[in-house]
């Protein structure tokens, strides 16, 4: 390392090496589409006490734009927070909803839990698992076909058990799936 | 005659033509309880909420007036906070669901009046993740009642004002316990505060005097107002007021939610005459009252349940299950809890070391890590029991469940420890003999086909 990192003539700490800007190990810069700075902005005035507590909107937001939480968007909502980057990878690796890899373009979502599970949720995800010709789970239990179209999960609780059973595509909720149901909703999201 | 519904809350929800936006709330008199609360002083509204005697509907029941009163307006110097907890995600509760998208202004209404009356210039609801369409349906609600002036700045022409935000949650069931969904809300992992000394109402939401409450109290708030506290208290039994929503699931003819005063009803009223009984005529086995935490009652147990009688004496019923009234007091009697109102029904083909199993995972799955006794005893349960499901149980699996249940609870930062360890003990007591079958291996893998299995691969083989 040739340049010596620099020192915030405030606080006498020495910048983080990972500091904003990205830094280039975690490949070229992301370009952001129109608004999405302006939409950081404004979900971060919904916090007026705390810039800390936009931490989980940013998140997101930029799952939303880009699919998965990436490094680098690790480290650029951690400097727009005025945070370390373990500030919000903590969250990332909290949270279950949030992914740090990217992963199929329909995202079924079955839930798992009891009242599901006593209406056939357990058939009925195998039944995804089959149709849509997923491999076996990886280590956050996500079932993805070879091509990355769909990734199946199991998920627990999504709060409609007097419709079970229930899943979730993308961030579509439908209840009472049966099996004929489910291949509806394959048909149309294909 | 089977028992009525008494809609209170769900009084639009479901009607024909009723519809989430502000004009169909207003032109059905919303909003009229918020112009009411704002010629009434604060204190006022929170001495009606005491007179009330509302329970919080979230899950524990605690007294909401009191809740409220913890915060001293004379001698609290820092700013209040209050956040609606819209993170439903106790397994067998979907009442606040309906709320947020059939009926969001109600809640709003609900809210900006208990911010009123405790003095809050910034509140929160805190929705969980999932409930993408429902956090746009509030956001909407919000940016409604702003352009109609009942939220923002000088609402309604006074001098209050108020901000409301939705929050998004991320999956983590553990942000419904007040404290963790605190330090969630301030952009931190959900890991729950011990208490004392952080009790919200004093060291809450950045320190300050917070206020959590569930989306059906707040809802509730609106009719206290309209109706005075002392109407409210009318409805329901003492101890026990108001009306509670009640979900239903399971092996019913007809689960769903309905709405009913505190202990209009019996569980047994509930299931055959509201919910046409058992699926497909088969027998009762065994319920879950209060969302999948509550302890499980067994089909053909006794309870002895005190009670007051007219004249001030108490006397002491045997009953049964289904005689079982549904109010807070009574389902504690009985060894349970009221909980989140989520009343989950196994037939008699149910597994029982399976369905304990399927609940085993959700808590291994949610527990936060905070604490070694729920951090390592949730997963070290989940074993055991997906252990026995597979045939592979050993025969001293069930004492040893017992074993680790009791040392959870009591040990740990959040009742999470209590909410775990309660389904396993009361599984494990209530059925000994399935969890001995297990143990022993003798349950063969056919009895097993199609209830709760544990991997989609074994549910596959054994269809």
């Amino acid at each position: 390392m040739s340049n010596p990192r620099a020192v915030d003539p405030a606080t006498q700490l020495v910048e983080p090496e990972h500091a904003f800007p990205v830094s280039e190990a975690h490949g070229a810069l992301v370009t952001f589409p129109t608004g999405f700075e302006a939409k950081c902005d404004e979900l971060i005035t919904h916090y007026p006490v705390s810039k800390r507590s936009a931490s989980l909107p940013l998140l997101h937001l930029w799952q939303e734009t880009f699919g998965h939480i990436s490094p680098q968007g690790i480290e650029w909502i951690a400097a727009k927070l005025d945070l370390q980057p373990i500030n919000i990878l903590e969250l990332v690796t909290f949270y279950p909803m949030f992914r740090q890899h990217p992963i199929g373009r329909i995202q079924i979502k079955v839930c798992r839990t009891l009242s599901c599970a006593l209406a056939g949720s357990y058939k009925l995800c195998d039944h995804f698992r089959e149709r849509c010709g997923t491999a076996t789970s990886d280590a956050h239990g996500i079932a993805s076909s070879p091509e990355g179209k769909y990734a199946v999960e199991f998920v627990e609780c999504i709060a409609s058990c007097g419709t079970a059973p229930v899943i979730m595509i993308n961030d579509d909720f439908h209840e009472a799936v049966t099996l004929q149901r489910a291949d509806e909703l394959l048909g149309k999201y294909d | 005659m089977p028992v009525q519904e008494r809609r209170l809350i769900l009084a639009n929800i479901d009607r024909d033509g009723y519809t989430p936006d502000i004009d169909c709330y207003l032109r059905n008199g919303g909003y009229a309880d918020l112009k009411k609360a704002l010629t009434l002083d604060g204190p006022a509204i929170v001495a009606e909420v005491k007179t009330s005697q509302l329970r919080g509907r979230g899950g524990a029941g605690f007294s909401c007036g009191m809740k409220w009163g913890f915060i001293d307006p004379k001698k609290n110097t820092k700013p209040v906070y209050l956040i609606c907890n819209a993170d439903e995600s106790e397994p067998g509760t979907f009442k606040d669901r309906q709320i947020i998208y059939k009926d969001p202004h109600q809640l709003l209404e609900g809210m900006i009046i208990a911010c009123y009356a405790n003095n809050v210039h910034l509140a929160y609801i805190y929705i969980r993740g999932e409930f993408v369409l429902g956090a746009q349906i509030l956001e909407k609600a919000i940016a409604e009642a702003k352009t109609e002036g009942f939220l923002g700045k000088a609402i309604n022409g006074t001098g209050y004002d108020l901000e409301i935000y939705v929050h998004r949650g991320a999956g983590a069931y553990i942000c419904g316990e007040e404290t963790g969904l605190i330090e969630s809300l301030e952009g931190k992992r959900a890991y729950p505060r011990i208490k004392p000394p952080y009790f919200p109402a004093v060291l809450g939401l950045y320190m300050c005097p917070t206020i959590v409450n569930n989306v059906e109290t707040l809802c509730n708030i609106k009719h206290i107002v309209r109706m005075g506290g002392a109407e409210f208290a009318k409805i329901g039994k003492p101890n026990n007021t108001g009306t509670r929503l009640l979900c239903v699931s399971g092996d019913v003819e007809k689960p769903g939610y309905f709405e009913f005063e505190v202990g209009a009803l019996t569980m047994g009223e509930l299931i055959n005459d509201v919910c046409g009984g058992i699926k497909g005529g088969r027998k009762l086995k065994a319920i879950i009252p209060g969302g999948s935490s509550a302890k499980v009652l067994r089909a053909g147990e006794r309870y002895k349940i005190k009670s007051k009688k007219p004249d001030g004496t108490m006397e002491e019923k045997e009953i049964g299950l289904l005689d079982i009234t549904l109010d807070f007091d009574t389902l504690a009697a009985a060894g349970s809890m009221a909980g989140s109102g989520g009343i989950i029904v196994m037939d008699e083909t149910r597994d029982m070391v399976e369905c304990l199993a399927n609940i085993n995972t959700f808590y291994a799955h949610e527990s936060c890590g905070q604490c070694t006794p729920c951090r390592e005893g949730s997963l070290w349960m989940k074993k055991v029991t997906d252990r026995l499901v597979a045939g592979e149980g050993l025969p001293g699996d069930p004492k040893l469940l017992k074993t680790v249940a009791d040392n959870i609870a009591g040990r740990t930062i959040c009742a999470f420890g209590e909410a775990c360890a309660w389904p396993v003990q009361s599984f494990v007591a209530k059925f000994p003999e399935e969890f001995a079958k297990h143990a022993e291996g003798k349950v063969a893998t056919a009895a097993r086909k199609g209830t709760v299995a544990q991997e989609p691969s074994k549910a596959m083989e054994a269809a």
